[in-house]
């Protein structure tokens, strides 16, 4: 047998060497991959001049709006401002929209919307009205569906962080506001904070929708106990007359919640009977309680937002109000509570729970008559976990978050953690189907999934990382949704999308429910707008003492008047334009120089008002800023501005090309 | 000891160079919302790479900070390289095969005696973790690789050698490789034999 030959062993150890390196980089785990299908483009494909089946309307979180898209396109139609102002169409700084983000704190010019919920009747979307909530300054707003304009703001008094809000009831009786931050609500709130537990309490509104104009109003307010309300679904079907909200921060942490607030295995879903609720206002168990809050209500007719102070509402504490309310136990810190098509299963998403808790609106029932309780929290009785499970889904995923249902029996739930969306069957709490997404989805959204008749085409994650899905930005990166075929077995990745702000959560519609009702000009005849020109003859220019108001009308392709003298220093205008076209797109803007405000963007047949404070004397020229006509960069005009005491009088024109009376006033 | 395993050992001394420069062990986390992957290197002088968005993330989970002063190794790590190092240039000089033994059998000790104290790093930040937490999962430890892949959580781990790693590994096998070649050759060893012996051994 021959000896060990050295450049063999050379070769071994180093052969050896290299396979070890190998096999270490060349055995990495296969990791789920987004597949797309081949005709995925075709299912998203919306060819030029056709329309796309569903209006969605996405909050858009930290930017204080609604982003309206179409889907399946996923193209972007309008960012309707409600929260904060906005200064390409004026809202929030024409004077007839600034009432509207009044609040008690005064002006609030910016807000963080989070929920867009649609109005429903009989448990189906009916394309009237959006709600949307605020969550820093508590408000609740309602946009028009033949308009797409902010109709009404309600603040909610006695509330931090509206944050459980505003899901509807399944005639949209109700839209509720609960609160996420609990504070001090005693006659004393200059309390220390560490003795949240004592002193911090949290309410939850039910407002009032008339269901003819949509008018919002406080119906009641209950005081709850203070730990954070996250989000809320109303039942319907069997469960019509529940309200269900989650619950966290049970622990009643005041300072690091990230920690203490996710010390308990399970928090609660609060249950509440607003039936039962209701019954207790009519046999006047609520109190007239001080409150301080604005409500803003803009008029269609007049183009014009009040804003009101109220002082009261009516008060109620839960825990005055037996058989009324029911903590459920959920696993850890509970983010959506969702309420199955039937109404008669209810989930919750706790972010930090291995399972999914499914519960039984019927076993909710019994254990509520069979009197199944394990304690109380806060003087409200606690049942018992068990008694009111139907049963948990296992293994869903890492960090469920939010669920909405389709039309078959299934639930889709997002997975923050794993960043997935997971199916699975309402009935057997089986997992059916996960696919993955890009990346940390919040919110999804099926269309009409959180009703009694989900649309069930379409999943919409709404994903709150993006990092490589698109051309980079620099440090601030776009969010995205993303669409998904739910028609088969498997779930299907059609399409990805950026989106405006941070669309915390959005809902769809079937177009033909909101396209039927559209209003595509405004009829002069109809405007009130107490500064309306109707008529080019009608416009002037009017001195009422150091203010100045211009009453313009704008017509392609000019405006009447475009040469106004008799300005002085010191003086306010106040420019009231009233776009006489009564036909469809044909806005005219208002822009002047050095504005420290806004422009005006001004439908037909409206009256929008510009306020504009000259700061040095000459003349100033305003122009047209939406491309109106082929003439539109003629759109424009002249005003003076003159030392105080040269007596320069009011004088207005369009079209008088001899000016003696200028001529005069210059070489006096 | 023959030329070429002299060559072998002023290679290897030349090569272990690296093992003070480069990462000895780097350690991978890739996760769906870091498509870009998380790598944490450590060197013989400390931790470097994402340490900070690593320990970030650990923080939900309640796992202690890294950090370069939890670990005394990280002022000895150098100079037992060094020492190795030193002991190899010895070997090359006095042209000794004892010393080349002895030697290979220092870098065998410390280098296991190494792993294991990797190993129980590793466990110590995979299991004690702050009661704490926000992120408890009934059962779940955080213990990474020390080779290969490992799903925790969301994250996937991954651990393998660094440059520097392979600067201590690949001498360490030649050297493996030329001290049997020597051993063998001196010793007039042949391999059937040894297989009989032990057989022979194993029969009474």
């Amino acid at each position: 047998m021959k000896r060990f030959h050295f450049p063999t062993m050379t070769l071994v150890g180093v052969v050896t060497g290299i396979g070890i390196a190998l096999w270490l980089s060349g055995c990495k785990p296969r990791q789920a991959k987004e597949a797309i299908e081949g005709n995925a483009a075709q299912k998203v494909y919306v060819a030029p001049g056709n329309y796309d089946k569903l209006y969605m309307f996405a909050s858009g979180g930290f930017n204080g709006q609604v982003s309206v898209y179409g889907l399946p396109s996923g193209r972007l139609f309008k960012i309707i401002p409600v929260f904060s102002q906005s200064p390409e169409d004026a809202y929030g700084y024409s004077e007839e929209t600034k009432p509207m983000l009044m609040t008690s704190h005064g002006f609030v010019p910016w807000g963080d919307a989070h929920h867009a919920e649609l109005s429903q009747t009989d448990g189906q979307l009916d394309g009237r009205w959006l709600f949307i909530n605020e969550n820093n300054t508590p408000r609740v707003a309602r946009i028009g569906l033949k308009t797409f304009k902010t109709e009404e703001i309600i603040e909610i008094p006695n509330s931090a962080g509206d944050h459980a809000s505003p899901f509807t009831t399944p005639n949209s009786e109700y839209v509720v506001a609960a609160t996420r931050f609990s504070i001090p609500l005693g006659a004393n709130k200059d309390v220390p904070i560490n003795t949240y537990k004592q002193n911090f309490k949290g309410t939850i509104s039910f407002i009032k929708v008339d269901k003819n104009t949509g008018r919002m109003s406080i119906a009641f307010q209950l005081l709850v106990p203070g730990v954070d309300y996250d989000l809320s679904h109303a039942g319907k079907g069997p469960s019509d007359g529940w309200m269900f909200f989650s619950c966290y921060n049970t622990e009643e942490a005041h300072t690091l919640l990230e920690v203490n607030a996710s010390q308990k295995d399970k928090d609660f879903i609060l249950a509440l009977n607003w039936k039962k609720l209701e019954q207790y206002v009519a046999s006047g168990k609520a109190k007239e309680a001080a409150a301080n809050y604005a409500h803003n209500v803009y008029n269609d007719e007049t183009h014009t937002a009040t804003s009101e102070i109220l002082h009261s509402v009516k008060m109620m504490d839960l825990k005055d109000l037996p058989d009324a309310a029911y903590f459920i136990p959920c696993p850890k810190s509970p983010h959506g509570v969702d309420v199955d098509p039937t109404g008669a299963y209810f989930c919750a998403g706790g972010k930090l729970a291995a399972v999914i808790p499914v519960y039984s609106f019927k076993k909710l029932q019994q254990a509520i008559a069979s009197k199944q309780f394990e304690g109380n929290f806060e003087d409200i009785p606690v049942l018992k976990y068990e008694a009111v499970l139907a049963g948990e889904v296992q293994k869903p995923g890492l960090g469920p978050l939010h669920t909405e249902f389709d039309d078959k029996g299934n639930a889709y739930t997002t997975m923050f953690i794993s960043s997935e969306i997971v199916k699975w069957k309402v009935s057997t709490q089986q997992v059916l189907d996960r696919i993955p997404v890009y990346y940390s989805p919040g919110h999804l959204m099926i269309p009409g999934g959180d009703t009694r008749k989900p649309y069930g085409q379409y999943v919409i994650a709404l994903n709150k990382i993006t990092k490589d899905r698109y051309l980079p930005t620099g440090p601030e990166l776009c969010q995205s949704a993303q669409l998904i075929d739910i028609t088969g077995d498997k779930m299907k990745m059609l399409l990805d999308f950026p989106t405006v702000g941070e669309p915390h959560y959005a809902q769809a519609i079937p177009a033909s429910l909101v396209t039927a009702n559209q209003v595509r000009f405004y009829k002069l005849t109809d405007n009130k707008n107490p500064y309306v020109t109707r008529t080019e003859k009608e416009a002037k220019v009017v001195r009422t003492g150091k203010a100045v108001h211009v009453y313009m009308t704008a017509i392609r392709s000019h405006f009447v008047p475009d040469n106004i003298e008799g300005v002085e220093m010191g003086d306010t205008v106040f420019f009231h334009v009233t776009n006489v076209e009564q036909d469809w797109d044909v806005p005219h803007g208002f822009a002047v120089i050095g504005n420290k405000n806004a422009e005006l963007l001004v439908m037909p047949g409206e009256t929008s008002t510009l306020r504009w404070v000259p700061e040095a004397t000459g003349v100033y020229p305003f122009y047209c800023t939406d491309f109106c006509s082929a003439l539109h960069q003629e759109m424009q005009g002249y005003i003076r501005v003159s030392r105080p005491g040269e007596h320069v009088p009011i004088a207005y024109s369009t079209g008088q090309n001899d000016n003696a009376t200028i001529a005069q006033n210059d070489h006096k | 000891m023959k030329p070429l395993t002299r060559w072998v050992v002023l290679a290897s001394v030349i090569v272990m160079a690296g093992a003070l420069v480069f990462p000895l062990w780097k350690i991978t986390l890739d996760a769906p919302q870091y498509p870009e992957g998380l790598e944490m290197q450590i060197s013989s002088t400390g931790v470097s790479g994402n340490v900070e968005q690593i320990n970030d993330l650990n923080h939900y989970i309640g796992m202690k900070k890294i950090t370069n002063d939890e670990f005394p190794e990280f002022s000895m790590l150098p100079y037992f390289i060094s020492g190795l190092m030193l002991l190899g240039l010895a070997v090359y000089y006095l042209n000794s095969r004892s010393m080349l033994y002895i030697w290979i059998a220092v870098i065998i000790i410390l280098g296991t005696v190494g792993m294991i104290d990797f190993y129980q790093w590793e466990y110590l930040y995979g299991h004690q973790l702050d009661p704490t937490a926000a992120i408890k999962v009934p059962g779940m430890a955080y213990q990474p690789p020390m080779i290969g892949y490992k799903q925790l959580l969301n994250f996937l781990a991954g651990a393998f050698p660094g440059i520097g790693g392979y600067c201590i590994i690949i001498p360490g096998m030649s050297l493996l490789a030329v001290g049997m070649y020597e051993f063998f050759s001196h010793h007039k060893f042949h391999f059937p034999v040894r297989v009989k012996r032990h057989h022979h051994a194993l029969a009474h």
